[in-house]
């Protein structure tokens, strides 16, 4: 049982559960997150991070289960309340998502031009600022998504995320594909977020070093259930094997590989 | 005992898909009629559909309008009645070939590329990510080309009738050996309203089903390559279909008494 805090949590997820045919990817997830709290979320790949993200924003629909934001559950709100509840969220999505049809400039002012109906000019000028905080020189914003490495994909895709000033946001491996240089001033860029701006952060990550910058928690993801969760301090001596397997990436131990080996 | 179940399996998907189709089609309208619509949006998919198919519908229906006037001097001279070419010419093409072969073209040209884009947007999650912004993919992607596919066949097919009935004149002029001021006003002396509008108000539903089914078929793109390259076949395959059907039933409305 998670531990009970005595204030609401910004996030609260009970019974999470989601199956792709016989593939049950999640199966009774439960997770608290406070306010303005970063959590980080681990777990092999394929483990099912990314469908967990999905299915609390509502992109994708859980087969049970509730997720309650500041009290409500929103899996059961009708569609015009959640398209209100989805503009307190921010989703970087693990492989960007940028539209390709629009310049880098355009892609970061979107949500500010669209959904906060910002002069278009201003937006630019916002967007302009953000770019500069992921490390985008200005004339990027000039080019098409197609024109620009991953790794900057990657971080306008974050810039578009967070200019929009959400309350809750949800990083998919915000600093994979990035050079360490790079990953730590991403990794610094949410803290601040979390710290200066009071955002709720979920990130998934599979990198612990960045893991441990980033979290006021760790939580890890197995087998469709969170197995082990608590400070990320304690991570090192959670006394858990699977934990223990997996910050040390160890081959030894009960994390079934599922490679096969003569 | 295995063919029931499979059997039963198809009419169940197809059923499914009815109500998927069902569904998407309500969405759509309901957006179509409430505000807000992004005009910059319906405004670049004019162009692309209305203005880039001009060559394509232009040449389909002059080489029809053509053939048509050579076909049917062929039967005609016949039965001594090479007056009525002209008025074949022009009733053919303003009611049916002008409407259904540019519908056709659209279909194919336009369906499957709003199939294609749509269903690339759907794989790499920028539909999703579209919703995480808080704008509405019906509104934003849907919607524009829906109206714009509505409002520019009418058009397209009323040039395409234009230029048919010209490609018959050239053909009954130059190669016939008709009389140019005869030929003009047996073109105009049957040619009643209804037979242009008709021909315009299916334009106008072909134009609806052309990006209805491109949207549709790329929104419910399957995963990767292959699911966009099926999204964008099923689209032009069931927008055709669509066509031929809707053409009987429009036809019948106006002109079955
Ligand atoms: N749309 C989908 N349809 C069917 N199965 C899916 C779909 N999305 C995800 N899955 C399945 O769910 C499981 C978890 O996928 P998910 O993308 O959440 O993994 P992940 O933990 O994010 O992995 P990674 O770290 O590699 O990104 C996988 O087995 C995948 O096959
Ligand atoms: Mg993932």
């Amino acid at each position: 049982m998670a531990e009970r805090t005595a204030a609401l949590p910004k996030i609260r997820i009970r019974g999470l559960t989601k199956s792709f045919g016989s593939n049950h990817v999640l199966s009774g997830l439960d997770l608290d997150i406070a306010d303005a709290e970063s959590v980080v979320v681990i777990g092999g790949s394929g483990t099912g991070k990314s469908v967990l993200i999905k299915t609390v924003t509502g992109l994708m629909d859980a087969d049970s289960g509730a997720v309650e934001i500041d009290g409500t559950d929103v899996l059961s709100l009708p569609a015009s309340e959640r398209r209100a509840m989805m503009n307190r969220f921010g989703l970087l999505f693990q492989a960007g998502a940028l539209f390709d049809s629009l310049s880098v400039l355009d892609n970061v002012a979107f949500g500010l031009v669209e959904a906060q109906s910002i002069p278009r000019k201003q937006a630019h000028e916002i967007a302009l600022d953000f770019m500069a905080q992921v490390g985008l020189e200005p004339d990027v914003g000039a080019m098409y998504p197609g024109e620009i490495s991953t790794g900057m994909r990657k971080r306008a895709a974050l810039a578009r995320t967070i200019a929009t000033r959400p309350e809750v946001v949800f990083f998919d491996e915000p600093t994979t594909g990035l050079d360490p240089i790079m990953g730590d001033i991403i990794d610094e860029l949410i803290v601040k977020c979390v710290e200066e701006f009071k955002i709720t952060a979920l990130t998934i990550t599979h990198d612990m070093d960045s893991a441990r910058r980033i979290g006021n928690r760790i939580a890890m993801l197995y087998d469709g259930k969170i197995i082990w969760q608590g400070p990320t301090a304690e991570i090192d001596t959670s006394g858990n094997p699977y934990v223990h397997q997996f910050i040390n990436g160890l081959e030894e131990g009960p994390i079934e590989l599922v490679t096969s080996r003569a | 005992m295995n063919f029931l179940a499979a059997i039963g399996r198809t009419f169940l998907g197809f059923l499914a898909a009815t109500g998927r189709l069902a569904v998407f089609t309500g969405i759509t309208i309901s957006h179509c009629v409430r505000p807000p619509i992004y005009w910059r949006l319906l405004g670049r998919q004019l162009v692309d559909i209305g203005y880039y198919s001009l060559p394509v519908v232009g040449l389909t229906t002059l080489f029809s309008g053509m053939v048509l006037a050579l076909q049917s001097y062929t039967g005609f001279s016949r039965f001594n009645a090479e007056s009525a070419i002209a008025t074949v010419v022009v009733l053919s093409m303003t009611r049916e070939l002008g409407p259904v072969l540019a519908g056709l073209m659209v279909a194919g040209r336009i369906g499957a590329s709003m199939a294609a884009e749509i269903g690339t947007m759907r794989v790499t999650e920028q539909v999703d990510a579209l919703t995480t912004l808080s704008t509405s993919p019906y509104k934003y992607l849907v919607v524009p080309r829906v109206l714009a596919g509505i409002i520019s066949l009418p058009f397209l097919v009323l040039i395409g009738d234009i230029i048919g009935v010209f490609g018959g004149y050239l053909v009954g002029v130059n190669k016939l050996g008709f009389n140019a001021g005869s030929y003009l006003k047996s073109t105009f002396d049957f040619l009643e309203t209804q037979d242009v509008v008709s021909g315009l108000v299916k334009a106008a539903v072909f134009g609806f089903l052309i990006a209805l089914m491109g949207c549709y078929h790329g929104y419910h793109s399957g995963r990767g390559a292959q699911g966009v390259g099926r999204a964008t076949t099923n689209a032009v395959v069931s927008a055709s279909i669509l066509i031929l059907i809707s053409n009987y039933l429009i036809t019948e409305l106006f002109f079955a008494r």
